[in-house]
């Protein structure tokens, strides 16, 4: 009884779904990011964005695909920060609603949760936020940062400072452990001995390190003896503190370091899950003059990020949607890239004069369409992810990046580790 | 005529059993696709996810409901199930993960070459279902033997569920307990040897799934009947009476816990390979606390209700993260503030409410009515 009554239910909404939006020209996309549960506080800012770039194609007149024009008709679900519930859902966009794309994602897992029902459904998905690389599916395009792109950039702008010594801290999951085991060989393959990388290794039976750093669980609190440690590491005046901690557990890590009284002239910290959105609920008075590294930043002067701000404030101002907030809101790289999806994707459909995902795919991996978007330039690579500039930043008191550095065009390369293991080989 | 509702729940179950076993993967499988019956490979899966979460909603139930032992610790026998099954899964991945390596990929991650000893044995089917009984199994014994023979009761015996529960959490959070950490175990391939991709695997788990549903429908309906089952109640509702009168009420709940904590695994053993990960995020709080909903909406101390109440729950989450992303969570609460203050029996005694109702107030001859509370709280003393 209770199964009949659910399918009526379910026939019911979609039903009324088909009667409200004539059917005439227009494409359906997918939206799958957390809107309530622990994640919500950073993914429902995407969701906005993606909206605001539906808007703003929807008005210039959609899609334009052989002759037609199509309206994106946007379907938005919420994954609630459960990683079961964001397979669910994306199989429901896929089977169901049958959408052309998906952006969606935040979180490594969720992404791993959804990328068997992408290939199984051959969907497709643009992913917006850094990761630690060590994949690649051919239903997923990642405009995210590869490791390539955030974390070595700042490694070689740590080296240009003349440091020397570099401590390793991260949050144990997935992208902390990964991008420290890249660092650590990526150091050692510029000269610095293994006795000056800090936070401590954990070795095979062989003897190879298969762990670097320090790492803490989510939500930990207590930094005061990691920071004694650091402290007497950067006794020296020539260290740096590479940080991949996540969350919330970076208050008492800052506040533990203030305190210490470790300057960021004597030892910067770059943080690289740390962004102006994440500013904003830090005591920034603690970070400043801490860094960062991105492929976006608020404050970059250009004419087209000015141009973005602008439309994205004014655009912000007239929804009525429940849960936007309208005001005083940070944009950062998550966001950026997850607008640059949705051009990219638009381009390459528009080019490929269809929605197909397989044809959307060939044209998207050809390595011809790119979009100049608030970061700059951003082009699609055969290896599903994306060449873009690279910023190194310091954070100002107001939560704002300084521009330090610019690396332009940087190719992004997902699969380090092997690489690097390669190189160390053939340098001993 | 008499309204005899414990022939009528009987009905219902054989035409509800009918439905899941029979009908509905047939439809799936023989239907065309354009005809209006046809059900969905979509429908099939979500359905069979239900069915799983209805098991661990009879887990949920005779402890609480029957046994008056608010246990927040089901989540943690339900995962510790899917993880055993998870680690089957993992190895039949064999070298098709992102890394063509004999060994599963977050192992490639964490660098090592080789297979720890422990995953060893998992490769057979059979081995990790029997770990999938003993590890919760055991775990339950060793936790009830000392909560129960230390008296501890109440919400305290709420508190320590919980906290195990959390613990567990964090330590498979730990990438150096090699479970995963917080991606857990995803990407599955295989089971059996049968692409689990496949629309014939996914009905085939979901008769299974009907199947265990039945099953663990029937040994609680016979347990409940049974003399154990009237000691149960008892317990609930005055447990020193039952100690007076000279029952170990400490090896019956004992009994009770592990059996609960058995079902649940089982739930998740059914549940992993349908929905395709398996992480410490199922271990947390509010998965427990969501089984404890389910259980409420659909009436304590039945075992009809724990069923219809999974369904129903989960059937409107799923329907209102699609329909109304933005207010899903508000209407979900609304409901479960309704069900509390206005249902005490949840859905099942609703009925029974109406008729209680309706005699007040239509009958012609009034009398006084009779009682009214089907499921007594298991607090009251």
């Amino acid at each position: 009884m209770k199964l009949i009554f659910n399918k009526i239910l379910g026939t019911a909404a979609m039903l009324g779904l088909l009667a409200v939006h004539a059917p005439a020209e227009t494409v359906k996309v997918g939206i799958l990011h957390s809107l309530s549960g622990t994640m919500a506080i950073s993914e429902t800012s995407l969701r906005d964005v993606l909206l605001f770039a539906f808007d703003e194609i929807n008005k210039s007149g959609g899609v334009k695909l052989g002759g037609k024009s199509y309206t994106i008709e946007p379907v938005i679900v919420d994954g609630a920060s459960n990683w079961p519930l964001f397979a669910e859902k994306a199989k429901q966009l896929l089977e169901q609603d049958k959408v052309a794309t998906v952006f969606g994602c935040w979180t490594s897992v969720s992404r791993k949760s959804v990328l068997p029902v992408f290939e199984k459904d051959n969907g497709m998905l643009f992913y917006p936020v850094q990761y630690e690389g060590e994949e690649l599916s051919k239903n997923i395009f990642y405009t995210a940062e590869a490791v390539n792109q955030q974390a070595t950039p700042a490694v070689d702008y740590l080296l240009k400072l003349g440091k020397k010594k570099f401590y390793l801290i991260g949050t144990d999951y997935v992208y902390p452990q990964t991008t420290n085991l890249i660092l650590y060989k990526y150091l050692l393959l510029h000269g610095i001995p293994i006795e000056n990388i800090g936070g401590g290794f954990r070795k095979d039976d062989a003897g190879n390190v298969i762990s670097a750093g320090k790492y803490t669980p989510f939500g930990h609190s207590d930094y005061q003896q990691i920071v004694a440690d650091i402290k007497q590491f950067a006794a020296s005046g020539d260290a740096c503190v590479l940080n991949t901690v996540n969350g919330d557990s970076n208050v008492p890590l800052f506040k533990e370091i203030a305190a210490a009284g470790l300057s960021a002239a004597d030892c910067p910290v770059v943080s690289f899950s740390l962004a102006e959105d994440e500013l904003r609920a830090l005591p920034t008075k603690d970070l400043v003059g801490e860094l960062g590294c991105w492929t976006y930043f608020m404050s970059l002067p250009t004419p087209v990020n000015k141009t973005f701000l602008a439309n994205w404030n004014g655009w912000l101002k007239t929804q009525n949607h429940s849960g936007v907030v309208k005001e005083k809101r940070a944009v950062d790289s998550p966001i950026v890239l997850s607008y640059d999806g949705v051009y990219l994707w638009k381009a390459a459909a528009e080019k490929a004069g269809s929605f197909d995902v397989d044809k959307v795919r060939e044209v998207l991996e050809s390595g011809a369409v790119a979009f100049n978007g608030p970061g700059g330039k951003i082009t699609m690579q055969k290896n599903h992810h994306a060449t873009k500039d690279v910023f190194m930043g310091e954070t100002k008191a107001n939560g704002q990046f300084k521009i330090l550095e610019t690396y332009p065009q940087v190719y992004g390369e997902p699969f380090m580790l092997k690489d690097l293991t390669a190189k160390l080989a053939q340098k001993k | 005529m008499q309204f005899k509702p414990r022939n009528l729940e009987l009905w219902l179950m054989v035409a509800a059993a009918l439905l899941i076993i029979v009908v509905l993967p047939c439809l799936n499988a023989f239907a065309p696709e354009t005809s209006w019956l046809h059900v969905g490979n979509f429908t099939i899966n979500l359905y069979g996810k239900y069915l799983c979460y209805a098991i661990l909603a009879i887990s949920v139930d005779i402890l609480w409901g029957y046994t008056g032992l608010l246990s927040l610790g089901q989540a943690l026998f339900f995962s510790l199930g899917g993880y055993m099954m998870g680690m089957n899964l993992m190895r039949m991945i064999g070298e098709l993960g992102q890394y063509h390596k004999p060994i599963p990929d977050f192992l490639v991650f964490l660098g090592w070459t080789r297979l720890p000893a422990f995953w060893k044995p998992f490769a057979s089917l059979p081995f990790a279902l029997i770990m999938a009984a003993l590890v919760p199994g055991l775990l339950s014994a060793v936790f009830g033997f000392f909560a129960f023979r230390s008296r501890i009761r109440g919400v305290y015996f709420s508190i320590l569920t919980q906290a195990l529960t959390y613990a567990a959490c964090l330590l498979f959070f730990r990438n150096s307990l090699l479970m995963g950490g917080n991606n857990g175990f995803t990407d599955f391939k295989f089971i059996l040897g049968h692409d689990l991709r496949s629309p014939v695997t996914q009905r085939a788990l979901f008769i299974c799934s009907g199947v265990a549903l039945l099953l663990v429908y029937g040994v609680c309906r016979w347990l409940t009947n049974t003399k154990f089952g009237k000691i149960q109640r008892a317990i609930r509702d005055s447990e020193n009476r039952v100690m007076f009168s000279g029952y170990s009420t400490a090896n019956f709940k004992l009994l009770v816990f592990v059996l609960a904590a058995l079902i649940a695994s089982l739930a998740g053993i059914l549940y992993v390979p349908q929905v395709g990960i398996i992480n410490p995020g199922e271990m947390s709080t509010e998965k427990s606390l969501e089984a404890v909903v389910w259980v409420a909406v659909g009436g304590r101390a039945t075992l009809v209700g724990p069923i219809l109440g999974a369904f129903t729950v989960n059937a409107l989450k799923s329907w209102a993260t699609r329909a109304y992303p933005d207010l899903w969570l508000i209407l979900l609460g609304t409901m479960f503030i309704f069900v509390t203050v206005f249902l005490p029996g949840g859905m099942v005694g609703l009925p029974g409410q109406l008729l209680v109702l309706k005699r007040r107030y239509f009958s012609r001859t009034p009398k006084a009515p009779p009682a009214a509370n089907p499921t007594p709280s298991p607090f009251v003393k």
